[in-house]
């Protein structure tokens, strides 16, 4: 440790008491939100999502403009451009140059689009939100023409990175149309010269050589589902064999073999039966050298809904599961194991990055749209993947259009379109707008309307709101309370 | 091992008179410019149409041969010397040789930083900078990397962006790296200019020492500093001229050293490198030294938290001036060889160190304050 001395400079030079603001001047607030992070403490953060905790005694001061500057608070609050005194005014240029830098994606538009390539799928997971067992291919396949104009859409995105994400069903019953796709959009990037990146979400069983060396060629993503270990899986995703996990597994490596071990990724879905053992599923991630794992509570939309999935178990119940989670792979970094969980990462680069995230479900206004679109099957175009999903519940509210007749500009100002981003502005949605974590959160209006009937949302019943604020509260608990958590956190940011 | 600094300046006998003057160093005896040469060869050489003769030993100085003292032998095809027949001083400018050469720009300085290794001086020596215009075209084209440094080099105005220009010109591949206290970039016009010569390496070191308006200025001697070197990098970053953020480690900069990374991260993510920089007891460090020392074994802590949090936003380190045997581990892959070899020193104590080539050692200074905690390795660097 330092001892603290007074330095004591030769003459020739002018001691602290020249530079330190002197006198009664006071101090002004700069625009902020706090909130109760426990009992003894708040969380109190700045319109750019500088942050900082404070005692209750500290907030309170600071309101009522007694905080002295003497106070260890008060310098951490003028560092992060909290509130402003006499001593620097240039707190309000780096603020604006925040905000600009935090928002920037918005002037990028769109730069995810989902094909729907076939609804089609042969696996009969009860949790899945949309697919169909069906040997109908007319019925449920995207067409040649429908690719063609979605493309059109596609490159027309201002977006320097796109990427194009084929889902399902299970997206490789339709390989061809993935390849046509991918063809086609190579030749097009040509002329366009943007980052262009390919993923296909697949369970992996129908994998061949074939397609694997088409992908190697094009250096697409593969994304994969593993819910932990076999018993787990196996009783997750039902097949009529049931080896989904054997297949899985054998996928998993098949792949990595060709395109190399960080060409493949897996998600996991939390299921009543996974509740008990965050332990295990992550041990299954480590087990398969994964060294991330997105821990994900089920979405309510599609057959989640209508088999009663969602309904399994509470929020809370879910959010102790995290917790456990999160627990277990800090324990693994602490034990030498480099193990990341992606939504605490996510939070941690929203809370600490100046630069903007693009992960679709946390942004203001709402990504549904603006950061992704959703082309379906049948070339209806949604505001998101969820949006399609709900769309197989015959619900339209989030239809943007068709490949058809419209175009990125027609679908992003529509005026129905338009009213949903202007709703979805935490800055200025009831509750979200007083919130100490607006910065860091977002609004998913697919959520809220399908669980409220109403895209925003009353933000204490609402179960997205529930689980981002204490995911949010514990992960600055940690930050402040444990060092070594700590250190592994920041370590997520990069 | 180098135990001792290399001289650049020393007294020179000769019978030449008038200005000082600028000139290449070459063995070559027919170049095609002689009277921008100075001729480095034994006593019988014919070498009256070069602008001098430079000669070792005792030989008595006639016509234009200059005798020099065996300390500046090292001297060498290419190198640059600036000769004053007057005062009978040598002076070497640059060396063809080193990867380290530096203009040196000015003496005078807007701020008066404590720990200033370089104390400004207030007369004005922009003669001295004109002699830069013509050093500059007599340096190799193979030039790696070119430091400006002073004194603050911004307050030279126009004759600043004529260095600049000159460098363009001469050294098209030559990376420029400029330290300056940023205060003056404060005009987005300075920022534009530079920006408009469009070098084609161009990087601008500027010192940050606190988060804290009011540390900072207490740092540099300087109100109103801390806003002034803050919009001049905004400004340089708007006009994507590259900053390097430099922080010298002191008792006035360490104990908010974390809290200066997070802001550099927040608020200054566009810097393309962060050098922490351990102390140098000379100048104003030399008189401020028991105010300003910690022993850097002290500090460890803070450094690793504060490259901790610089390292999780990606942002490129690196820590000069500190041996590795008071770095923790953790820090080693952040630590450069960075002293200028002319200055560059090792104590007795590292004669027997294993790790001693991938130290960067000390400052010659390093006489008037080092780490109590130097300890010289004895395993070999690399377990077999």
């Amino acid at each position: 440790m330092l001892t603290p001395k007074l330095p004591l400079l030769s003459r020739a030079f002018k001691g602290e008491d020249r530079y330190r603001p002197h006198g009664d001047t006071g101090y002004a607030l700069l625009p902020l939100r706090f909130l109760r992070l426990d009992t003894r403490r708040y969380i109190v953060s700045s319109i750019a999502g500088d942050y900082t905790v404070l005692t209750n005694e500290s907030l309170h001061a600071l309101v009522r403009h007694t905080l002295s500057p003497s106070d260890p608070a008060y310098e951490a609050l003028k560092a992060k451009h909290l509130l402003i005194d006499s001593d620097s005014n240039v707190a309000v240029d780096l603020l604006a140059a925040k905000l600009r830098t935090k928002h920037s994606q918005l002037s990028q538009l769109t730069s995810l689009f989902m094909f729907v390539v076939t609804l089609r799928c042969e696996h009969s997971c009860p949790y899945c939100q949309v697919s169909r067992q069906s040997q109908d291919r007319s019925a449920f396949d995207m067409s040649q023409a429908h690719a063609d104009k979605a493309l059109d859409i596609a490159f027309s995105s201002p977006a320097r990175h796109i990427k194009l994400e084929f889902q399902g069903g299970e997206p490789l019953l339709n390989f061809e149309l993935i390849r046509y796709i991918v063809e086609n959009a190579a030749e097009r990037n040509l002329i366009h010269g943007k980052e262009l990146a390919f993923v296909i979400a697949t369970n992996l069983a129908l994998i061949t050589d074939e397609i694997l060396e088409f992908c190697k060629q094009h250096s697409i993503l593969i994304s994969t589902s593993l819910d932990g270990p076999q018993s787990l899986h196996n009783a997750n995703r039902p097949r009529p064999s049931g080896d989904s996990y054997e297949r899985t597994i054998q996928g998993i490596q098949r792949a990595r073999a060709v395109l190399g071990v960080d060409r493949v990724a897996a998600l996991m879905t939390t299921t009543k039966a996974s509740l008990s053992q965050p332990e295990a599923i992550i041990d299954e991630y480590v087990a398969q050298d994964f060294h991330s794992i997105f821990l994900r509570g089920l979405s309510p939309y599609g057959f989640a809904i209508r088999t009663r999935a969602f309904d399994a178990y509470h929020m809370q119940e879910w959010l102790e599961f995290y917790k456990r989670g999160l627990a277990h792979i800090l324990k693994l970094n602490r034990d030498g194991v480099f193990m990341r969980e992606e939504y605490a990462a996510l939070l941690m680069r929203k809370m600490h990055s100046p630069f903007p995230t693009n992960y679709v479900d946390l942004q203001s206004p709402a990504g549904a749209g603006l950061s992704a679109l959703a082309f379906n099957y049948d070339g209806a175009v949604y505001a998101s993947d969820e949006s399609r999903m709900l769309a197989e519940m015959k619900d339209q509210r989030f239809r943007l259009g068709h490949v058809e007749t419209d175009t990125l500009t027609s679908l992003l100002t529509s005026d129905s379109y338009l009213d949903l981003i202007a709703s979805t502005m935490t800055e200025c949605m009831p509750m979200c707008a007083d919130c100490g974590l607006q910065p860091f959160c977002g609004s998913d209006p697919v959520y809220h309307y399908a669980t409220q009937g109403d895209v925003v949302g009353l933000k204490p019943a609402s179960g997205f709101c529930h689980k981002n604020m204490e995911i949010m509260r514990h992960l600055v608990t940690l930050l402040e309370d444990d060092l070594d958590a700590r250190r592994i956190l920041m370590s997520w940011i990069g | 091992m180098k135990q001792q600094a290399t001289l650049l300046h020393a007294p020179i006998a000769t019978r030449l008179t008038g200005d000082p003057m600028v000139l290449r160093i070459t063995r070559d005896l027919a170049v095609d410019n002689p009277h921008v040469h100075a001729l480095l060869a034994d006593a019988n050489a014919h070498a009256l149409h070069y602008a001098a003769h430079l000669t070792f030993g005792n030989e008595e100085p006639t016509g234009n041969r200059v005798c020099l003292p065996e300390d500046l032998s090292y001297l060498a095809e290419g190198d640059i010397i600036r000769l004053d027949p007057t005062l009978g001083r040598i002076h070497v400018m640059y060396r063809a040789a080193s990867r380290n050469n530096a203009v040196f720009v000015t003496e005078r300085c807007n701020s008066f930083c404590v720990m200033c290794s370089q104390p400004p001086k207030t007369r004005d020596d922009s003669a001295m900078t004109r002699e830069w215009l013509k050093a500059i075209p007599l340096m190799s084209e193979e030039t790696a990397e070119l430091g400006f440094t002073g004194g603050e080099p911004t307050l030279l105005g126009d004759l600043f962006l004529e260095l600049l220009q000159c460098c363009k010109d001469h050294l098209p591949d030559t990376g420029l790296h400029v330290l300056s206290n940023g205060r003056l970039f404060n005009y987005l016009s300075l920022a534009r200019a530079v920006a408009d010569i469009g070098c084609g390496d161009i990087m601008i070191g500027i010192p940050l020492y606190s988060d804290i308006a009011w540390r900072h200025e207490h740092v540099v001697q300087a109100r109103n500093s801390f806003d002034q070197t803050i919009r001049g990098m905004m400004n340089l970053a708007r006009c994507h001229v590259p900053v390097e953020i430099r922080i010298v480690l002191h008792q006035l900069t360490i104990p908010r050293l974390p809290q200066l990374a997070a802001f550099i991260a927040r608020n200054l993510p566009f810097a393309s490198h962060v050098a922490l920089m351990g102390y140098e007891p000379i100048g104003f460090g030399k008189a401020n030294l028991s105010a300003l020392w910690i022993d850097p074994a002290e500090y460890q802590g803070q450094l690793e938290e504060a490259v901790g949090i610089l390292s999780s936003h990606q942002l490129p380190i690196s820590i000069y001036n500190h041996q590795l045997c008071v770095l923790r581990p953790s820090l080693w892959p952040y630590a450069r060889r960075s002293i200028s070899d002319w200055k560059n020193i090792y104590l007795p104590a590292c004669t027997t160190c294993t790790i001693r080539h991938d130290c960067g050692g000390f400052f010659h200074s390093a006489i008037h304050a080092h780490s109590q905690h130097i300890v010289p390795f004895t395993l070999p660097a690399v377990p077999s």
